[in-house]
């Protein structure tokens, strides 16, 4: 039963970081960029929310839509100002280049945002409901929940639409893609306005569940979904989702288990395993060099 | 003009040590010349791996950490000489780093960038959870047994080891595996046994770079050698150029120097620092130096510009 | 006694039979053709023979030893050297560099030594770029010592991918299609070139060759593979009027 429990815990958090490792997931498989200032964006859409509700006191559904945009357009933006010239540069430019731009984000959240956490304001009143023994908050139903909508309508979105079919054209073959007349530029863009936007979904339900956010609040998530991208495969969208929640799981059972100290050497330590037995992941496409 | 470029260098570096010896700097300008010292030693250690022998390490911090912590150890505990305890901890840096080179190295690119990520971070992680490092709360105490002059000292072994390494057969070796590793291996060269070489000495020099740090400080704790600090290291690299030496000691003596000075602008310091970062990667992709040393831009200005050749500077 | 036995080779990618039992023997400084349509496992014989892949089933024997399960390094020091059909320099390495970087197995100074910049390492230095420098000079590449390899013309690359494969010191030379892009009166010069290698290099060569007149003139003994099958095996004549290869091959080029 406590077994049961970690579990569900370990799932609400193992949806945040695949919320998150989506959009590192997503942009990698495009641009192949590790896009170090995603943690950041998923931080600008947790404030975008609190000023939402807080300022502007919006409910729920509503600052969450907002976060979304405003995250949107933030990595829109990053995109166009700091990674489109450089996309014929060495790779690891732009990747220092998106570094630069995680520490813009984070030390302009420290001036204009202050460094202090702010406490989220309480979108509904914390509710318990006890299932023969195991308790589930409504706070953890919605993360849950909001999750598995999110994760579904992209799927829909990358299989069945235009723009999705041409997202995966594009990732599996830019070159191709752009000879077939695929606008690739307007590809790129919406992949970052997606998986932006799916971040800061992440902001706003850690805001809520934690009830706490701060300026700094991206850098060890980011880390982590980046992590969990990786363990899924990454470049494959269902990869993330599973390296998330395989993530959330993990780390809250080391926690549960041992001690909290360790919960960060742990996501690393699974990472390196399966490097190591699978370097493309758990579902990651096989690659060989030809000679 | 070389002459007269490596003449103005001499006399500058001559001139600074000289400034230092007649106590001509205070304590907060030489504590800053250390620490600028300290990073070009990390910074060329990590070219070593990433702009030499073009492997994807970023996560140096993690060899940085177990060299300042053997140090500090054994300055506290066992109480052995300076000089001992500087090889100690790079020896123990170097020995992570074979161990943590032989299974990872199989790995390319990004892959194994995050590898090294991880395995930084799961060194931090095991200080942070053993007693005899105080854990969270760190090493305090160590003798402040580096100044200007060692730092300094240690900084030029450290770019004559590796800028002499890299100039000879064994060091082309290294450029052969980052230019083509099925190449390289076709010419005989044992590409596994040189990407493990490559990576263990510069985890060492990383370690021997930690054990300045510790006695400059004289307190350490898991948090100085987090992630962030990694990628300090990197972008100084990138910034200076991969396979450039001269380049990681002008990007990591100005990267040092940069927040510093940017320290007028208080609350705008780190958000400066930032964006000048950006548009410096955005104007100079290649870095400062690309893979060119000084002595290449004075051969290519005097010779009409052949392209480099690393063979001009064994004659 | 043969220098190169390969007895029932096979290689198989995931499902797919790339070689199927190919055997091939070659004589101590015989100059074989290995030739076939796209796709007959030509290079794959290479890779093989080199280490870069490992092999299915069968063996490899180089002076009767076995070359199975060593790695490409290993097979190098034991006297295979090749070209690569795509050209695989060192781009952003000078031309001396690259040939220097050729001599690795022969290098003697430890590592200490050479950042300690001890005697010994100095005249090896000084050695080694004669060396590289003679040898330069025979494929008149002395004057673009010093250019980066990927500033070179498509034939010099040619040409000192066959430099670089000199310079390990091999017993047994690997030629993948060295013709290919070049010019008519380039590939004479080739096929001159070649044969005085041969000479004077004491070496035995094998080449994958799609120029069908530079193979028929060059080579004693020519393997012909269609579908990871050796289909023939014969002196150039022989070979030319075997109807199974005509089928396969010329006759594929002729209609």
């Amino acid at each position: 039963m406590d077994l049961l429990q970690q579990l569900i815990n370990g799932l609400s958090l193992g949806s945040i970081y695949a919320l998150i490792a989506l959009g590192y997931t997503m942009v990698y498989g495009i641009v192949r960029l590790i896009n170090f200032a995603h943690g950041d964006v998923y931080m600008v859409g947790a404030y975008a929310g609190f000023f939402a509700v807080w300022h502007y006191h919006l409910s729920f559904f509503p600052a969450l839509g907002v976060a979304m945009m405003v995250a949107a357009a933030t990595g829109v933006l990053i995109e166009r100002l700091a990674y489109r010239p450089l996309r014929q540069a060495p790779r690891i430019a732009v990747l220092i280049t998106a570094i630069g731009v995680s520490l813009l984000l984070e030390n302009l959240g420290i001036l204009i945002l202050k460094p202090e956490p702010r406490s989220f304001p309480e979108v509904f009143p914390l509710a318990l409901y006890n299932f023969g023994g195991l308790i589930v908050t409504n706070r953890q139903m919605a993360i849950l929940a909001v999750g598995l909508v999110l994760m579904v309508l992209l799927q829909y979105f990358v299989n069945f639409t235009r723009t999705g079919k041409a997202m995966r054209a594009v990732s599996f073959d830019m070159e191709a893609a752009l000879l077939m007349g695929i606008n690739v530029d307007r590809i790129i863009t919406v992949t970052f306005a997606v998986g932006s936007a799916l971040a800061a979904a992440a902001g706003v339900l850690v805001g809520i569940f934690y009830n706490r956010i701060d300026p700094l609040m991206g850098i060890m998530p980011g880390i982590k979904a980046f992590v969990a991208a990786v363990l899924g495969g990454i470049g494959v969208i269902p990869g993330a989702m599973l390296g998330g929640l395989v993530m959330g799981v993990a780390e809250v059972m080391v926690v549960a288990l041992f001690s909290s100290t360790w919960k960060d050497a742990v996501a690393f330590a699974i990472l390196i395993f399966i490097l190591l037995v699978k370097p493309t992941g758990l579902l990651g496409r096989p690659g060989g060099e030809k000679v | 003009m070389a002459l007269v470029l490596i003449l103005a260098g001499v006399g500058l570096l001559t001139a600074l040590n000289i400034g230092v010896a007649l106590g001509r700097f205070d304590q907060y300008l030489l504590g800053v010349m250390t620490m600028a010292a300290i990073n070009v030693i990390l910074t060329a250690s990590l070219n070593l791996i990433n702009g030499f022998t073009g492997q994807f390490s970023i996560g140096h911090a993690g060899f940085m950490a177990i060299g300042a912590y053997t140090a500090a150890m054994l300055s506290l505990f066992a109480h052995w000489p300076f000089w001992l305890v500087l090889l100690a901890g790079a020896a123990a840096a170097g020995a992570a780093g074979l161990l943590i080179g032989l299974p990872t190295l199989r790995l390319r690119g990004d892959y194994l960038a995050i590898a090294t990520l991880g395995f930084g971070e799961i060194i931090r992680v095991v200080i942070l959870n053993i007693p005899v490092t105080g854990g969270p709360r760190g090493l305090p105490g160590i003798p402040n047994l580096t100044n200007f002059f060692v730092a300094e000292g240690v900084m030029v072994v450290t770019l004559v080891f590796i800028y002499n390494l890299v100039n000879s057969s064994h060091g082309r070796a290294f450029l052969a595996v980052r230019e083509d590793e099925i190449a390289a291996e076709t010419m005989g060269i044992n590409t596994t046994a040189y990407k493990v070489i490559a990576f263990s000495i510069g985890a060492g020099f990383a370690g021997l770079a930690g054990s300045l740090f510790a006695h400059h400080l004289m307190f350490i704790n898991p948090a100085s050698f987090s992630f962030m600090k990694s990628i300090e290291i990197l972008v100084m690299l990138v910034l200076g150029g991969l396979g450039s030496l001269t380049g990681s000691v002008v990007a990591a003596v100005g990267l040092t120097f940069l927040p510093e000075y940017l320290r007028q602008f208080s609350d705008y310091r780190m958000v400066l620092y930032s964006a000048l970062l950006i548009v410096m990667m955005l104007t100079r992709p290649q870095g400062l130096f690309g893979k060119k040393e000084l002595t290449d831009l004075l051969h290519f200005e005097g010779r009409g510009g052949l392209g480099h050749s690393r063979d001009q500077k064994l004659d | 006694m043969a220098i190169l036995e390969i007895k029932s080779l096979t290689k198989v990618f995931g499902g797919l039979t790339a070689l199927s039992g190919v055997n091939i023997e070659v004589g101590e400084g015989e100059l074989i053709g290995l030739i076939g349509p796209n796709g007959a496992g030509k290079t794959t014989v290479f890779n093989l023979l080199t280490g870069i892949y490992a092999a299915t089933s069968g063996e490899i024997l180089l002076n009767g030893r076995p070359l199975n399960g060593l790695k490409p390094y290993q097979i190098t020091r034991r006297g295979i050297a090749r070209t690569f059909q795509n050209i695989r320099l060192f781009n952003e390495l000078s031309v001396l560099d690259n040939v220097r970087i050729a001599y690795h197995r022969h290098v003697k100074s430890s590592m200490l030594a050479s950042v300690l910049r001890l005697p010994g390492f100095s005249r090896e230095e000084r050695e080694l770029k004669a060396k590289a420098l003679e040898l330069l000079e025979i494929f008149h590449l002395t004057g673009r010592k010093d250019q980066l390899a990927r500033n070179l013309s498509y034939g010099e690359q040619r040409r000192l991918e066959i430099v670089r494969a000199l310079a390990t010191g091999p017993q047994l030379l690997l030629l993948d299609e060295p013709a290919a892009g070049m010019n008519p009166q380039e590939t004479n010069e080739l096929v001159q070139l070649v044969r005085w290698l041969r000479e004077r290099f004491g070496l035995t060569i094998i080449l994958i060759e799609h120029d069908m007149g530079l193979v028929m003139q060059l080579c004693e003994r020519i393997y012909v593979l269609d579908y990871g099958l050796v289909i023939a095996e014969g002196a150039p004549e022989t070979i030319k009027r075997d109807p199974r290869v005509i089928q396969a091959y010329l006759g594929e080029e002729a209609s």
